[in-house]
């Protein structure tokens, strides 16, 4: 009985003692098309600090990564959209403050298949009689776009509607965030959306810039024309220039203040992703690494503890700096 | 030909009855043999379509033993397959317990009533219940409420929760089908329900019970929606403390307490990646997936084998 009782004791004992556990670790968590830098960046700090400080990443999702890190839960969280409003107030009432702060661009790039022979450009205008809610069931045909296009049927592909992606286009091409037509072909795996696209000689679709860039092959990117400028093809080069408008958007790092102000190691992985050497681990992962100018802008905002978000919603065609150094709100 | 004619006018011909039944058996023997066909040919097919495509990765041994990457060729899923193993530990070692022990209360000591009747009706629909359920219940209660964090003990006892139907239904199931002799045997050598339960019932009944409890956890090993609810991570470049430790009491259970990943979370992320080096690890960890949860059936199957035996 005795015995039985020291082992219980000792069970309990271990269950609670975290102590011989805390190796500092720096937690991250949020978008998916944000994962692929953070999964970058935590690797290649990993191997700097052998061991030292760990880094780790979860894929809950923009929304579901502004839930964590709004109760506190996580030292950095991704996100492909800025944070809004509802998830503002979410921070606020736990006290949360936080730095925003840009990590990467990507450039959404509007696809068809190599076969199409007809389509040399397409302006805002025209992707917005095609995507708009009034489209759906009407617009079926490309001469119903431009009237030298062929009579064949249009064939929409699409980000799936719970993503940033569908939120940004929509907001980027129809003026109104998360409204567009149903009746497209959505999917959340953007291979699908290769795929299906690749294969069918009618389809338009869009997606981020890796995915296009890792099927040249196999896919025709559209050059984009805005507010009657000339046609814009994306490339890592046109949209780190800002050129590439009103498609390329910035992806998101918030980082709670109080970890920053707490945790030597959360700053010191800040600072990592903002070195201009580490620029290259952006472009791996078939994003666009951030210019000189943005990467000051945002240490300065680290350096200040800048509390809250510039925006006050989805913003199409913005200048990362001019956002950077804008008055934040919170 | 005059005998068969007379056969028949006797009202019974028991040679075209017995032809008629006959040729009903070949059909469903060979519509057996179809279904079967259809069902073994459907598993290989995907199995060698991953393991054909995910072969440069999974011949690779460094893939066992390296950390997930950002370079395709480079990632490896040693914190996803250890991360794997210790979730089924912490499930095995809460479901079926607890399952057997559920099982065996309501089959032999609980009362006939309006209660017992409502708790069998919520034991079957649990076992209907969509996984992210579950999922959604652990985050509400586990992670949030109790303030367990996303750990690998949290995972465990999700999956747990989701498999205890299935437990306690086979553990039913089993005892049911042992022959009342059995129990009348033992009660007349003079053993209390305690020690006829203790040493004739449940050692008649394990064969099924294992049975019960792998197919439990070979379900619980593919799950990703419940894990991803919880918040599972899937970057994790650190494996959890080990189990066995270097100080008094040589045992520790801190890994229950650290965050962890598991295959099918790995596999899930490899999947929308767009490099398509990515493609040929995600298969490589499917391939993998199967293997481990063929080899828990394998297990299951010897287990029941010896069992019988003996």
């Amino acid at each position: 009985m005795k015995k039985h009782l020291l082992i219980g004791a000792v069970l309990a004992g271990s269950l609670t003692a975290q102590s011989a556990y805390a190796v500092d670790t720096v937690q991250v968590d949020g978008s998916s098309t944000v994962f692929p830098v953070s999964e970058a960046m935590a690797e290649e700090f990993g191997n700097a600090n052998r061991g030292e400080i760990r880094v780790t990443v979860g894929l809950s999702g923009t929304g579901g990564g502004f839930k964590k890190f709004c109760r506190g839960e996580t030292d950095i969280t991704g996100a492909s959209r800025p944070i809004r409003p509802d998830e503002l107030e979410q921070c606020k009432e736990n006290g949360i403050k936080f730095l925003e702060l840009p990590v990467a661009m990507d450039a959404l790039s509007v696809v068809v298949s190599p076969k199409n022979d007809w389509v040399d450009y397409l302006t805002v205008e025209e992707l917005k009689m095609m995507w708009e809610p009034e489209a759906q069931g009407k617009i079926n045909n490309w001469n119903q776009i431009r009237d030298d296009f062929p009579d064949r049927e249009l064939v929409l592909y699409g980000a799936g509607t719970d993503s940033g992606t569908y939120d940004y286009f929509t907001a980027a091409v129809v003026g109104k965030e998360h409204s567009s037509r149903g009746d497209f072909f959505a999917s959340e795996d953007d291979n699908v959306l290769v795929q299906g696209v690749a294969n069918n000689t009618n389809a338009l679709g869009f997606f981020g810039l890796a995915y296009f860039l890792e099927n040249t092959d196999k896919l025709k990117a559209v050059p984009i024309s805005w507010k009657g400028k000339d046609a814009v093809e994306p490339s890592k080069e046109t949209a780190g220039d800002g050129e590439y408008q009103p498609l390329t958007r910035p992806l998101y790092y918030y980082a709670n203040i109080e970890s920053v102000n707490n945790k030597d190691y959360v700053v010191k992985f800040i600072e990592f992703i903002f070195d201009e050497n580490n620029g290259e681990l952006v472009s791996e992962v078939g994003y666009v690494p951030l210019g000189e100018r943005v990467r000051d802008a945002a240490l300065r905002v680290v350096a200040d503890r800048e509390n809250g978000t510039a925006y006050q919603g989805s913003e199409v065609g913005v200048d990362v700096v001019e956002t950077l150094n804008r008055k934040k709100h919170y | 030909m005059n005998t068969m004619s007379t056969n028949i006018q006797s009202g019974i011909d028991y040679a075209s009855i017995s032809r008629k039944n006959r040729s009903w058996d070949i059909i469903f023997a060979s519509l057996g043999i179809v279904v079967l066909f259809i069902a073994i040919s459907t598993l290989l097919a995907l199995f060698l379509d991953l393991a054909i495509r995910g072969a440069p990765q999974w011949t690779n041994p460094d893939f066992y033993t390296s950390f997930p990457s950002r370079k395709p060729l480079e990632a490896g899923i040693l914190s996803a397959w250890v991360g794997t193993i210790m979730v089924m530990l912490v499930t095995a070692i809460v479901a079926v317990p607890l399952g057997v022990a559920a099982g065996l209360y309501m089959e032999e000591y609980a009362d006939k009533n309006w209660f017992t009747d409502v708790i069998e009706i919520n034991v079957s629909n649990l076992a209907g219940v969509p996984s992210i359920v579950y999922g959604l219940l652990a985050l509400g209660l586990f992670v949030q409420t109790f303030g367990m964090g996303e750990t690998v003990l949290v995972a465990g006892l999700v999956l747990a929760l989701m498999i205890l139907p299935i437990v306690i239904v086979s553990t039913r199931e089993s005892i049911r089908a042992i022959p009342i002799e059995l129990r009348e045997a033992a009660y007349g050598l003079g053993a209390n329900q305690w020690q006829t339960m203790a040493m004739y019932m449940l050692p008649a009944a394990k064969p099924g019970i294992i049975t019960g409890a792998i197919v439990g956890l070979s379900r619980a090993i593919g799950e990703t929606a419940p894990i991803i609810t919880i918040g599972a991570l899937s970057y994790i470049a650190f494996l959890p403390p080990s189990p066995i430790g270097g100080d008094f009491p040589f045992i520790s259970f801190e890994w229950l307490n650290s965050g962890f990943t598991v295959m099918p979370i790995q596999m899930f992320g490899w999947v929308s990646r767009p490099q398509a080096d990515f493609q040929i690890t995600a298969a490589a960890a499917g391939a993998v997936l199967i293997v481990m949860t063929l080899a828990m059936n394998g297990l299951a199957i010897y287990i029941r084998y010896r069992a019988r035996k003996s």
